[in-house]
């Protein structure tokens, strides 16, 4: 029964989000390549009962949880919440192993299962330094306050932004971020949009 | 091959940092290991009988995060690299550790810091994009040598060859760059930019002979390249008379995530990974393999070598298949790898 779910989720999901043969996502693989192999595993997975409805139960508790903490983090400029300005929203949260997002260009969990976070952003303001703070304040957030292992790579909403490539480098190179949060006023800028409590 | 061929045994876990451990280096004479990291702390290891145990504490060298440090070929000096725009050359004259020069001139972070074989000249580089080099006068003296703005990104880190006065750059404008003295003028200049990775260049490391050098990068492969002469049997053009270095292996589909740093044992041949999957690889380059067609495997996989990414690995310069590694976790791990 709970296969049969499975199979019928992943191709509403694959005919949803139009998986086609696009330029190589990983290694050698196409896109589609790499979704095939990805059902054939969860598949098997389902098979021999490892993916049962505990686990995907857990997998959207902490999406869930990683929502949570992002939603009420403040907007740098406007006295908001990213989640009031609709720049953060629960689609925009994805775990690795999580069949609703299989169809995506989701990295796959590390080879230990440590969990993939990714997490999308809308920034209102096409403003370079604005996105590049909102983006490096989902992440200290996320990294001071959640409690399981895992791997968080933070992307702006493809089409958004005319140097997205340029922020989704910076917010995602960790010795950048590292040096930024150095910097003083930089620090307190971060503090002040993600402390909890009014 | 699927990565489980020989040991990797975990020596002993080295603990005392707080926070993120960037870097680890060996004494050229492999008995003792500098590590450094967020705490703004260098820690120096040394041998007690058959453990490893904390010698020295320099705190108070740098006001912030300390991310590479560099032994000098001759031992007697350490150098650190930190993003409070400084370089530090400690030595222990005086009979313990202290800093007796302080490099200035970068205008924010210095990512790297390395020795030229030779032993007079110090390279450094910055997120400020450029990369300086560095004349070791008497009694340490320092005088900037070139300052040079080739690249159009931060640069994380440079290299000596293990010969020759040849210096090469890794930065986030996804290129790798080499640097020479021009002995006509004496100026310092740009001889090769190497175009292949698709996204930042975190390290590299030369093999022994200085003819092939191993790069990893942001876009979770490993490239190794080759360097053709002047001159070369295989028909390579040589514009401008300088070697060219052309990649001839792409190590692509191990990695599921950064790769931090990479570490090409002179003693072994064998190549070590450190990756923010927390996995330690080392791969073998397959026997009598083409020269301009290598073939490496992934010979082990050491799975949660850390709990966390893994920043650097180093080969034991003197003890073959001794590693050192540190990570996220704010550990500091030695390892030996048996085959």
């Amino acid at each position: 029964m709970r296969v049969k779910m499975l199979h019928s989720l992943i191709q509403k999901s694959k005919v949803l989000f139009g998986v086609k043969n696009e330029t190589p996502v990983l290694g050698n693989e196409t896109c589609s390549q790499a979704f095939e192999n990805a059902v054939e595993a969860t598949t098997q997975n389902c098979q021999s009962s490892v993916l049962d409805e505990e686990q995907l139960k857990g997998n959207e508790e902490f999406r869930d949880t990683i929502y949570d903490h992002i939603r009420n983090i403040r907007d740098p400029e406007k006295p908001a919440t990213l989640e009031d300005l609709n720049v953060v929203y629960e689609d925009g949260v994805m775990v690795s192993d999580d069949i609703s997002v299989l169809n995506a260009m989701i990295k796959p969990s590390t080879e230990d299962d440590v969990r993939v976070v990714r997490i999308e952003f809308n920034p209102t303001v096409p403003h370079c330094s604005l996105a590049t703070l909102i983006g490096l304040c989902i992440r200290i957030k996320l990294e001071r306050n959640l409690v399981d292992k895992f791997k968080l790579d933070i992307f702006i909403k493809k089409g958004t932004h005319s140097t997205e490539e340029e922020i989704n480098k910076q917010i995602n190179d960790k010795e950048r971020i590292a040096a930024a949060m150095e910097n003083p006023d930089l620090r307190d800028l971060v503090e002040g949009c993600i402390q909890e409590g009014d | 091959m699927s990565g489980t061929m020989g040991k990797l045994e975990l020596i002993q876990t080295l603990l005392g940092h707080e926070g993120r451990v960037w870097d680890v280096c060996w004494h050229p004479q492999g008995n003792t290991l500098a590590s450094c990291g967020e705490d703004k702390t260098i820690r120096i290891w040394g041998r007690e009988g058959s453990k490893w145990a904390n010698k020295t504490i320099l705190a108070d060298g740098h006001q912030r995060t300390i991310r590479e440090v560099a032994w000098s070929p001759c031992g007697n000096y350490l150098a650190s690299a930190s993003f409070d725009a400084t370089t530090a050359v400690w030595d222990k004259k005086s009979g313990q550790f202290e800093c007796n020069a302080t490099l200035e001139g970068h205008e924010n972070e210095v990512k790297s810091v390395a020795w030229a074989k030779s032993g007079h000249l110090l390279a450094t580089c910055s997120r400020d994009k450029s990369v300086w080099v560095w004349e070791v006068a008497d009694d340490d003296e320092y005088e900037c040598a070139a300052v040079l703005n080739a690249h159009t990104q931060d640069v994380k880190k440079v290299v000596w060859h293990p010969h020759l006065d040849i210096l090469a750059s890794a930065s986030y404008d996804n290129t790798i760059k080499f640097f020479k003295e021009d002995v006509s003028d004496n100026d310092w200049i740009c001889i090769a930019t190497l175009v292949s990775h698709e996204s930042t260049v975190w390290s590299l490391a030369f093999d022994s002979t200085g003819t092939r050098l191993a790069s990893c990068s942001d876009d979770h492969t490993v490239k190794i390249w080759q360097q053709y002469l002047p001159g070369n049997t295989e028909g390579i053009m040589t514009p401008g008379n300088e070697p060219v270095w052309k990649c001839v292996c792409t190590l692509s589909g191990y990695h599921s995530r950064t790769v931090y740093d990479i570490s090409w044992c002179h003693n072994t041949g064998l190549i070590a990974t450190a990756c923010g999957d927390d996995i330690i690889r080392i791969f073998k380059e397959v026997e009598d393999s083409d020269p301009n067609e290598p073939s490496f495997v992934l010979y082990h996989a050491c799975h949660g070598a850390h709990t966390q990414d893994v920043n650097s690995v180093m080969w034991n310069p003197a003890v073959p298949g001794l590693l050192a590694s540190t990570s996220d976790d704010a550990e500091v791990k030695i390892w030996q790898f048996t085959d």
